[in-house]
């Protein structure tokens, strides 16, 4: 069993598991950090990115003006921006039977896996995932596909050059398997290979592996795996969350007993409480508004959006603010706020009760049916006429390099009054606010991570157990700016294995048994001995059945008889049964039982010589020896065949077969 | 032998109070839990006495399922909870958790309040029965305990129905509730996989029907509505809030808008709102269409449909009326019927089965004249129509759903016994399983065959597997022979040389010697040289060493030669070899 790992990013894996007779991809994570070495795509034309000055290295002797700009002293690619992708070449995808998706967030490679790869399996996801990865891929292709850029930049990735640019430009590590954004159709063909799986559903892979997504508690039909034979067990947990936010819970018990753990997705901001950083996003929020100022929430369409609205819900009356106007705009808003509320299956507890009754699961419902709440496609169109001010803008992309969130930068960014609030926690907000600088506006950052953190994820192996852990290397040792914080890694007995991009990991098992069917005809034919106490043996003669990785034994069929031949064939006294072979003996010949059942037999004549190590019994009228000791008995017995298998028959008697 | 029981306590040869218990595997579960229509008095509800009269409910039962949220399926679950006594776990999908209690009060209300019955739950008993629910999803395997475990299906019918597999080791038992095959405006076709369940237990209450499509019911439908409309006559259609309604509602609503008709429709009041609440909320229950559009356009947003006051059935002119109950047994659709009934120009259109006993059941099988309370008499002068648009599955359904489940046995339930009859008649003939069609009261008994699962030793199977080939040979059996351990209640299955390692044993050898004699001119060495030349000849397939002592050695065989000084021709060879040795490689 082999774990292949396309993926280094602790919270986008994809890793390959080999198990058994199947390939499954757990995951497949779209690292879209690499769009922070591009220019931010504008909505509308901006005259401040158009102006700014191309790049020339000091002695002039590089000169790329077309492709690379200079913005307070970094250096940005003029370019569609592009995603650093799974690693493509340590396996060959198309031997890959079935992708295991475990939440909507780590599906955003799909595209690049299932098309032009000769990929021709099934990936599996929950309904809730399916419905809103579809969504933020839709958002992904819209954000890219509205503002067309004429040019790819590709002259800079050229080794010798990329070494002479300035960082962090320099140090971007396989800038040649950076990709552009998928399309819509391929968006369709990958999703049409998903096959929609209920928590708690065990699903088959070829007989010879069972998967079972279970609720991890992170978002809206958020899942992790169990990949068991019925002697092996390998749970893949991905993006868990023990916080009661509106997902179902984390199902823990079934984690246990596992033979391998894999362990991704904890909490990017392991020092930052959730609850903590909501009270002062609020409070920030409050601020901005009373002086009059716009606060602009980069984020994702779906997730922890509709916690943030919730809160708000509440928090806003409470401040006297609830005239104040909320805007969520993306070319999903509307879908991504409906979808939100027909998957009473996967939510909490609380939240299905309110469905119940019925009323709509989130209180974002009424903030619409207030006008509280308004959702638009995109900022042109009626949210232009429509809009006042103050307010708050919810609105992606979190990274600030396309989507509406671009124009609200260059609309807001100058004037102190106004304060972007970072929420999501998947890029440096310092990084993502590069290219706006200098940059007027406040910045907060609030990073709400409600995965795992160390402390919880050790309590939880303590629970459950598993005997070999395996996580990214990260989770090894302590973030690299806060190295005495010991408290900040995974520590384990035995420790846990540590993978990184490209590493191919054994994993330290060994099967030693397969599930086996008896027919009941062939169970009741068996005689059972008992060898000591509570243990019993039979031996079994059966013909074994294979097929689709089931294996089944049944009695052996009775030979039919053997049709006249008219050829006669010279190996004719070749019976299948002879093929069969006889079974091990065990135990030992007694000599006085022996003696009387020869007798019994007819042969009386018996002279008994002791050995050193048993006794020879010397048949004087057959002229035969035999010797019987503890674990051997040897018949010396000359051209007398009957003779022999009489006496080999007598011996038998007494031992056991196996 | 093990065996599995099936015994209904009601809907056997039947259609009404649904509750059919199971055992299988030592676990006894509860098949939905319902009221008969037809009946006021204690034949209203399943006679539990066949299970209390040997002690508790909740001793007997490990579980009890409801399939759908039908009265006729969960109608007597709060007086079997709370009144007979039952605290273990009642499963259902999350839309009838949503919906069961709602009707159930309705239910109570028109018995207690409108009918002045005593003894009867109360609302506090509904409550208490609903927390002993515990939802599940669409095939979501629920481990009830460690041996029994459920696994829900989508059956189409109504909003959240759904059928059960119920599975004990290797033994497994389907029960389909009510369920339909064909797609219809609002809800998907049934669907399972092909579980090969020892029982199939499938409704039959359209046993003897092939229906006509769809299409052409609809046409008919609103054709019918559409005349009757244009002549200036009042439409009723006795409904149940929920299910049907929302199907003819959609159909309604798309004709009107496409005909741009401005005669009023009403949905009589209560339910209603609340009822496409429901849908919209559950929409993923629905049909893939819905489905696809329901943020662009919420298919149970109507605009056509306005909610009914008493006071508008005196309306005069044209107008299309929803009313419930839909077997026009009591309530608004009964009021309206009493008022309508006397003018030709108005129609009655019954989508959906009545139950005997009924008034709709009267009305439809032909009746003119109803006797009322107070002996008045009604005369019937409007037009009835009945068109089934209850989702059942008709015949070609039900063998649809065989050919998907591939069941060893099949036994029907909530239908009538001469249709049923019809029926197994025409499963037996095509599938060659048996059909059962057990009467309330009456238990079946279908003895299964479990295989026996055991563990074998991954070498013994690779050995064998390799051994065997890639593909089996049917015509060239190979036998196996392999040791099973039976210790602590596991099943081992190992090759004999592990057993007895395994189990501290020591292996006993026996051999046998025999001594041949015969001419030979050459030397003891090359007669052993010619031997061994010999026998690589003849033994291809095995390993044969000449071993310089002076022995040839074929597996377990040794052969050597010796002579004496005497009589150096006569060669006598030495042939030894052991009990495990094949024969043919003797000859």
């Amino acid at each position: 069993m082999k774990l292949y790992c396309l993926s280094g990013h602790p919270t986008l894996p994809c890793n390959v598991l080999k198990f058994k007779s199947t390939t499954i991809m757990l995951d497949c994570g779209l690292d879209t950090t690499a769009a922070l070495y591009f220019l931010p795509l504008p909505l509308v034309h901006s005259p401040r990115l158009s102006k700014l000055p191309g790049w020339v290295s000091k002695d002039g002797a590089v000169n790329l003006e077309k492709e690379l700009k200079e913005c307070s002293g970094r250096v940005f690619v003029d370019s569609q921006p592009e995603f650093c992708l799974p690693e493509k070449e340590l396996l060959d995808l198309s031997t890959i039977d079935v992708i295991l998706i475990s939440n909507y967030h780590c599906m955003m490679a799909l595209p690049y896996i299932t098309e032009h790869t000769g990929f021709t399996g099934t990936v599996y996801a929950t309904e809730p995932t399916l419905q809103i990865g579809r969504l933020l891929m839709e958002e992904l292709v819209t954000f890219m596909e509205r503002v067309p850029k004429a040019q790819a930049a590709t002259c800079w990735k050229n080794k010798e050059i990329q070494r002479l640019l300035p960082g962090p430009l320099k140090d971007a590590v396989d800038v040649w398997s950076w990709r552009k954004c998928y399309s819509v159709q391929e968006v369709n063909s990958a999703l049409s290979k998903v096959q929609l799986v209920g928590y708690s559903q065990k699903v088959e892979l070829f007989g010879a592996v069972q998967v079972t997504p279970l609720s991890s508690g992170y978002s809206l039909g958020s899942s992790n795996w169990i990949i068991q034979s019925h002697y092996e067990k390998v749970s893949y947990v991905s993006g868990s969350s023990l916080l009661t936010t509106h997902p179902q819970p984390m199902e823990q018990s079934s984690l246990k007993n596992s033979d391998v753990l894999i362990l991704t997705g904890l909490t990017q901001i392991p020092t930052a409480n959730p609850d903590g950083m909501l009270g002062e996003f609020c409070s920030n929020l409050a601020m901005t508004i009373r002086a009059g100022g716009n606060v602009l929430v980069p984020c994702y369409s779906s997730g922890v959006i509709y916690d943030l609205l919730e809160c708000l819900y509440q928090f806003m009356d409470s401040a006297n603010l609830g005239s104040t106007p909320f805007y969520f705009i993306s070319p999903v808003a509307n879908s991504s706020l409906e979808f939100s509320q027909i998957f009473a299956e996967w939510l909490c507890q609380n939240k299905q009760s309110k469905v119940y009754l019925p009323e709509p699961p989130f209180p974002h419902a009424e903030l619409i049916q207030t006008n509280k709440l308004k959702h638009y496609p995109s900022i042109h169109g009626d949210f232009s006429s429509e809009f006042r001010q103050p307010c708050v803008v919810f609105t992606g992309h979190p990274s600030l390099r396309f989507g509406d969130v671009v124009h609200f930068m260059e609309l807001w960014g100058k004037s102190s009054l106004n304060t972007i609030i970072f929420t999501e926690p998947d890029f440096s907000y310092l990084d993502a606010l590069a290219p706006y600088q200098p940059l007027a506006m406040k910045c907060v950052y609030c990073p709400i991570d409600t995965r795992l953190n160390f402390h919880q994820v050790s309590k939880l192996l303590k629970d459950i157990q598993p005997l070999h852990v395996v996580c990214p290397e990260p989770y090894t040792q302590p973030p690299p700016a806060q190295p005495h914080r010991s408290d900040l890694m995974l520590e384990l007995q035995p420790p846990p294995m540590a993978y990184r991009r490209c590493s191919v990991l054994g994993l330290p098992f060994r099967r030693r048994y397969e599930r086996i069917h008896l027919l009941p005809e062939l169970a009741r034919s068996l005689v059972p001995s008992e060898i000591k106490a509570g243990v019993s043996v039979a031996t079994v003669s059966a013909v074994l059945q294979s097929k689709d990785n089931k294996h089944v034994l049944q009695p052996v069929p009775k030979p039919a008889p053997v049709p006249p031949s008219k050829k006669r064939k010279r190996v004719t006294e070749e019976p299948p049964e002879v093929l069969n072979p006889k079974p091990l003996l065990s135990g030992a010949v007694p000599l006085e039982p022996f003696l009387a059942m020869l007798h019994k037999n007819g042969i009386t004549e018996v002279k008994v010589e002791e050995t050193a190590d048993g006794h020879i019994l010397h048949l004087q009228t057959e002229d035969v020896l035999i010797q019987l000791e503890e674990d051997a008995t040897h018949i010396i017995c000359d051209n007398n065949e009957p003779l022999r298998t009489a006496l080999r028959d007598l011996v038998l008697r007494f031992l056991q077969k196996l | 032998m093990p065996d599995i029981k099936v015994t209904p306590l009601g809907a056997g040869q039947d259609v009404g109070r649904s509750c059919i218990l199971v055992s299988i595997g030592g676990k006894n579960i509860m098949l939905d839990c319902g009221m008969h229509m037809g009946y006021n008095d204690d034949r209203r509800f399943p006679d539990f006495s066949y299970v209390t009269q040997n002690g508790r409910l909740t001793e007997f039962l490990d579980c009890v399922i409801i399939s759908h949220f039908h009265l006729d399926h969960c109608g007597a679950l709060p007086y079997m909870s709370e009144m007979v006594g039952y605290d273990g776990p009642i499963y259902m999908t999350h839309p009838t958790k949503a919906i069961c209690p709602i009707l159930l009060e309705d239910f109570r209300k028109i018995t207690v309040d409108k009918k002045g019955e005593t003894n009867f739950f109360t609302s506090q008993m509904i409550k208490d029965c609903m927390k002993k629910v515990v939802p599940l999803n669409l095939h979501q395997t629920v481990q009830v305990d460690e041996e029994l475990e459920i696994k829900a299906y989508y059956a189409g019918h109504v909003l959240g129905a759904a059928m059960f597999q119920i599975k004990v080791g290797s033994e497994s038992v389907v029960y389909t509730g009510d369920y339909n095959m064909t797609p219809d405006r609002h809800l998907g076709a049934a669907w399972i996989d092909k579980c090969r369940p020892d029982i199939l237990i499938s409704e039959s209450t359209y046993a003897t029907t092939i229906r006509d499509s769809k299409r052409c019911r609809e046409r008919d439908f609103l054709k019918k509505v559409h005349e009757t409309v244009e002549r200036g006559g009042k439409v009723l259609i006795p409904v149940f809030a929920l299910g049907r309604a929302q199907e003819l509602c959609i159909l309604l609503e798309t004709f009107w808008e496409r005909m741009n008709l401005k005669a009023p429709i009403y949905f009589s009041t209560g339910l209603t709102e609340k009822a496409n609440h429901y849908y919209k909320l559950f929409i993923t229950w629905t049909n893939q269409k819905i489905r696809k559009t329901f943020v662009q356009r919420n298919m149970f947003e109507f605009k056509h449909i306005k909610a009914f006051d008493r006071s508008y059935a005196d309306n005069p002119g044209p107008m299309v009326v929803f009313a419930t109950p839909g077997m026009l047994h009591a309530g608004q659709s009964l009021q309206i019927f009493k008022k309508w009934a006397g003018n030709e120009k108005n129609m009655l259109i019954m989508p959906g089965y009545c139950v005997q006993g009924t008034v709709g059941h009267k009305i439809l099988n032909g009746q003119k004249k109803l006797e009322m309370e107070g002996r008045a008499t009604l005369d019937v002068k409007l037009q009835v129509e009945y068109m089934s648009f209850s989702a059942h599955a008709d015949a070609k359904g039900i063998m649809q759903l065989i050919r998907m489940a591939e069941p060893r046995n099949m036994l029907l339930v909530h239908g009538e016994a001469k249709k049923m009859e019809f029926l197994k008649d025409k499963i037996e003939q095509e599938f060659s399983i048996s059909c059962y069609m057990p009467a309330n009261g009456e238990t079946t008994t279908v003895v299964t065959n479990p295989s026996v699962p055991v563990d074998i030793s991954l070498n013994l199977l690779k050995r064998e597997m390799a051994l065997g080939g890639p593909l089996p040979d049917a015509k060239r059996p190979r036998t196996m022979h392999g040791t099973l351990i039976m210790k602590d209640n596991s099943l081992r299955l190992v090759s004999p040389e592990q057993a007895l390692k395994e189990l501290g044993l020591s292996e006993h050898q026996l051999r046998f010697t025999c001594r041949v004699q015969l001419h030979d001119p050459h030397s003891d060495t090359d007669t052993l040289g010619r031997i061994y030349t010999h026998l690589k000849s003849v033994l291809k397939s095995y390993s044969i060493q000449h071993v310089p002592d002076g022995t040839v050695i074929v597996e377990s065989i040794v052969i050597k030669v010796t002579s004496s000084a005497e009589e150096p021709n006569l060669k006598v060879i030495l042939l030894s070899w052991s009990y495990q040795v094949n024969k043919h490689v003797m000859n």
